[in-house]
């Protein structure tokens, strides 16, 4: 897959906080003026992400305060929100409990302890082969 | 290619052809079914439900597509008229003429209606088919009064037609002196004739109707007693007359009381011409029930297809069919097996009678005392299933009779058969024949749930009331297997809650990545990760937000608050007992008004404020500690409250101080984990003001000490707490609550309240109490002393989370602006106090 298609590398980047900021295994949200984004640090991995904080289900700003995990086969990273427990996929950005939400999910960089988010979110149109969208970690 | 005509499309003929399709080699037969309704065949039996709406799509059996897809041509609307059995033609209503190899007869039958004069007049109906009941229901508007005549099966099925139709009076004549004479002994009669008068019913038997009153329409009916009822609608529903007037034109010999006069293979006495269902007459008898007939189907569609093999494969005969029905009458269970007259020269007799509640049970046993020999149960008939398969199978009775009389408790094995105890022949679906045997195989086979059994091998598809067994011989079958049904928690662990248990004890692991990393895979999720924080939490009872687990805690224990619609939380301080010094309150007023929440009593004696934003809380619970107050741990799956009444020491009834031992159990228990949340109360006295019986452990004082009652839980499903032990002093009564506590920790699975955990027990609260209070496993001791050493750890979360830095952090909304409130809460005003804006 193309990586470059999905994250131009013109992305303009923003600084979200230092790695230490966020707990293991968990997200925080981070504020980018009146926008609210949730990101999340897989230890096992040493993998991050970051969507938009909206859970679209009851419009609520909770995800970053959602559990992680993984799902199926490949291990798929995800969030449950906390209020009804629906998960999204990191990758995709997709509602895997079988409802058709879909978050935005954003590029994540880390440089010398600083952890940045793209400014624009990835974008979210599948390929022919239905593959998800690799972030950048 | 053999051509068969299959005469009449009911419930029989329908289950004919699908049989044939089923077990024919596809394009050997052509069939072609006369149909003389309009419509596709229907569900008889559940023809009352039309009237409540039930479609008559829904009721079809299959589509005409169904016929089409299979080869079969489907004529309805177009009766046969004649058969002409030695050029083998069938010539129909409208004219067509069909020669034939095999020809079927399922004409079924027709509404009997007695030689009462006046029965042509206007407003005079039969009960028997989709076009009658549209008719009744038509001529229904205005209809005030009504009457049935028939008290038998057919005559209250249309009874309770007519209630639910919503005419005001209903009566039903009968001419025999019970209801269900067939079916019911006097008694049974008597205890059905009460409850369905109680339900607004009027029955009079011993009724026999003489004419029909009224010029054209009918404004009454005269008995031959020259008494009269005045009415403006009569439904006949008195029997049945098989349907045998085609086959009788053609010569074929026909039964006393009618009926095509069939042998055990369903052929008549001409070879080319089989008959089925309630046209035929079989040893003398026509049987007016869908379940013989459904067999008489099976057994000539074998006769057919071997008749033209080879074969020397055994025949499957008719030989007779057991007309044991259970049934649900306008709401009474009523079922009758066996042969329920047997006298006393013939039979012992169990009988239970409760006038109060209307339950009637009459079982007939061998003198010897080894065998059922039939049975009539009125107003409850749970046992029915149970005592069919001793009937049937001829079964040994169990010493306790008294078992077979009285519905099981809930989480008692049933004191008499288990369904382990069957045969393999045992015809557990009788409205589609199939046996243990079948189910089993089909469990065994992979079709382990009842939604799939009943596709693969359709038991549970006719009346339904074999479902229950159908669930429990799969449970049976995959433990038989090896197999458990709830195996793994999630895609992460191949274990269950209680491996998983033993595993973190052995092994001291304390934190969930630990867990994950030796025995798990991925990256966990929202189930695993709850479940094995709750087994470290129940083991260590280490502060859950500690050792780098915060993250792996549910929702609401991470935060150590509920969260609420909208995003903030709840604040709850544990107030044990109930009891709550005015201090107290004032502080918690005064906290309440500078952090603009709003507060409510709870159901479980304590104060809730609602409305915090995540920032605040450990501000919040500052000024609570400082006060006195403890966390309430209502954001846990742990000990919530312990209700109180007042007790002895204000109320004139207490026998002992319920406050002070409420405060003693809760401050006791406060902290443990357990797997789903755990309730409890005290009442110091019988009148049980603290509703101890609704929890999960609850205390009833006594003159000699305490009650404890346990596995009560009130919730979507509620259950009554069952009694554990008796007249216990506190020490003794703490001492089982710690074990039955230790037991459920360790032996539940994930999220199941204790009311579920028992109901799942095998032996029920008897083997419960043998754990417990006998100690037969002889682990009380070491139970005792786990937990001592789990209740010695606690410490109040949330002082622990205030006083350290690094959780306390964790308490803001923005990681990059902590002092910030989530902007997008909304809050508005209501009754002097606010709440949360709606969902969007």
């Amino acid at each position: 897959m193309n990586n470059t298609e999905m994250t131009p590398s013109s992305t303009p980047w923003f600084f979200a906080c230092q790695v230490g900021d966020v707990p293991r295994n968990g997200g925080v949200c981070v504020k980018r003026g009146t926008e609210q984004i949730a990101l999340f640090h897989f230890a096992r991995t040493d993998s991050w992400y970051a969507t938009e904080n909206l859970c679209p289900h009851r419009r609520q700003m909770a995800l970053s305060r959602g559990m992680t995990g993984s799902a199926g086969e490949m291990q798929e990273p995800k969030v449950a929100c906390p209020f009804h427990k629906k998960s999204f996929s990191l990758l995709s950005g997709k509602c895997l409990s079988g409802e058709h939400y879909q978050i935005k999910v954003y590029p994540v960089k880390v440089e010398a302890g600083n952890v940045y988010i793209g400014k624009d979110p990835i974008r979210q149109d599948i390929d022919a082969s239905g593959e998800y969208l690799e972030c950048a970690s | 290619m053999k051509k068969i005509i299959v005469i009449g499309n009911g419930m029989v003929g329908y289950k004919f052809c699908e049989k044939l399709v089923a077990k024919a080699v596809k394009g050997s037969y052509h069939m072609t079914v006369f149909g003389e309704e309009s419509r596709p065949a229907y569900d008889r039996v559940h023809l009352t439900s039309y009237i409540n709406g039930t479609s008559a799509a829904e009721l079809t059996l299959a589509s005409e597509a169904w016929y089409e897809s299979h080869g079969i041509d489907l004529h309805l609307g177009d009766p046969a008229r004649k058969i002409d059995r030695t050029a083998k033609t069938v010539v129909t209503e409208k004219g067509l003429e069909l020669t034939y190899d095999i020809l079927v007869m399922a004409t079924g039958s027709a509404a009997m209606v007695p030689p009462i004069h006046g029965v042509e007049k206007t407003g005079v109906f039969v009960y028997r088919t989709i076009d009658d009941l549209d008719k009744i229901v038509g001529y229904a508007a205005g209809v005030k009064k009504a009457a049935v005549l028939g008290g038998g099966l057919l005559g209250l099925e249309a009874a309770k037609a007519m209630v639910d139709i919503g005419i005001e009076k209903t009566y039903v004549i009968e001419f025999a002196p019970k209801l269900m004479p067939r079916q019911l002994d006097d008694t049974g009669g008597a205890v059905l004739r009460s409850k369905l008068s109680a339900l607004g019913l009027r029955v009079h038997t011993r009724k026999h109707t003489y004419q029909v009153l009224g010029k054209d329409r009918i404004t009454g009916i005269q008995f031959v007693d020259e008494s009269e009822l005045s009415v403006d609608m009569l439904v006949i529903s008195t029997g049945i007359n098989a349907r045998d007037e085609l086959a009788r034109d053609a010569g074929l010999p026909t039964g006393t009381r009618g009926g095509i006069v069939v042998d055990d293979t369903m052929r008549t006495e001409d070879p080319a011409i089989y008959a089925i269902g309630e046209c035929a007459a079989h040893g003398g008898m026509i049987y007016g029930l869908v379940a013989p007939g459904y067999d008489m189907a099976e057994v000539a569609v074998t006769h057919i297809i071997m008749h033209h093999l080879d074969g020397e494969k055994k025949q499957r005969l008719f030989t007779g069919f057991d007309m044991s029905t259970k049934l649900k009458l306008i709401g009474v269970d009523v079922a009758s097996f066996g042969d329920p007259f047997l006298t006393a020269d013939k039979a012992q007799h169990v009988i239970y009678e409760d006038k109060v509640n209307g339950i009637y049970k009459r079982l007939n046993i061998s003198l010897d005392g080894k065998y059922l020999l039939g049975g009539v149960m009125v107003g409850e008939a749970s046992q029915y299933n149970n005592l069919l398969q001793y009937y049937k199978n001829n079964m040994l009775l169990p010493n306790a009779l008294e078992s077979l009389v009285f519905s099981e408790q809930k989480g008692d094995k049933p004191a008499g058969m288990g369904l382990e105890g069957l045969p393999d022949g045992a015809l557990i679906c009788s409205c589609e024949g199939v046996t243990k045997a079948d189910i089993c195989q089909a469990v065994n086979d992979g079709h382990e749930s009842v939604d799939e059994i009943k596709k693969c091998t359709k038991a549970g598809t006719g009346c339904g009331g074999c479902v229950p067994m159908l669930k429990d011989l799969a449970a049976i079958t995959l433990k038989a297997q090896g197999k458990a049904i709830h195996m793994e928690i999630c895609e992460h662990f191949t274990y269950t809650r209680q491996q998983l248990y033993d595993l973190i004890k052995l092994e001291h692991l304390r934190a969930y990545d630990e867990v994950l990393e030796k025995h798990g895979k991925g990256d966990g999720c929202e189930v695993c990760k709850p479940v094995v924080s709750s087994l470290i939490a129940s083991i260590s009872n280490e502060m859950i937000l500690r050792q780098n687990n915060d993250t792996a805690q549910d929702s609401n224990d991470r935060f150590l608050a509920n969260i609420q619609k909208g995003g903030s939380y709840s604040v709850v301080p544990r107030i044990p007992g109930g009891e709550i010094t005015p201090d107290k309150l004032l502080t918690i007023g005064t906290v309440a008004k500078k952090y603009n929440l709003y507060t409510k009593i709870t159901g479980g004696q304590r104060i809730d404020m609602f409305g915090a934003h995540l920032s605040d809380l450990p501000l919040i619970w500052k000024e609570l500690i400082d006060a006195g107050f403890e966390s309430g741990h209502a954001y846990g799956k742990s000990l919530r409250t312990v209700k109180s009444c007042v007790g002895s020491t204000w109320c004139r009834f207490g026998l002992h101080d319920s406050v002070s031992f409420a405060i003693k159990i809760e401050n006791r228990y406060k902290g443990l984990r357990t797997p789903h949340k755990i309730k409890s109360a005290v009442s110091g006295c019988i009148r049980e003001c603290a509703e101890a019986q609704s929890k999960d452990f609850g205390i009833i004082a006594t003159e000699k000490g305490w009650n404890l009652y346990v596995c009560g839980n009130g919730g979507s499903k509620p259950q009554h707490a069952l009694l554990l032990a008796q007249d216990l002093d506190s020490d003794t009564c703490i001492r089982y609550i710690d074990r039955f506590l230790m037991y459920y920790i360790k032996t539940a699975d994930p999220l199941t309240r204790t009311a579920t955990w028992l109901n799942k027990l095998e032996g029920g609260i008897d083997y419960l109490r043998k754990v417990v209070v006998e100690d037969c496993l002889g682990k009380g001791l070491e139970w005792e002393a786990e937990m001592q050493a789990i209740l010695e750890h606690y410490e109040c979360e949330w002082k622990a989370a205030i006083e350290d830095p690094v959780i306390r952090k964790r308490f803001s909304h923005f990681v990059n602006a902590p002092e910030e409130r989530d902007p997008t809460i909304e809050f508005v005003a209501m009754r002097d106090q606010k709440r949360v804006a709606e969902w969007q």
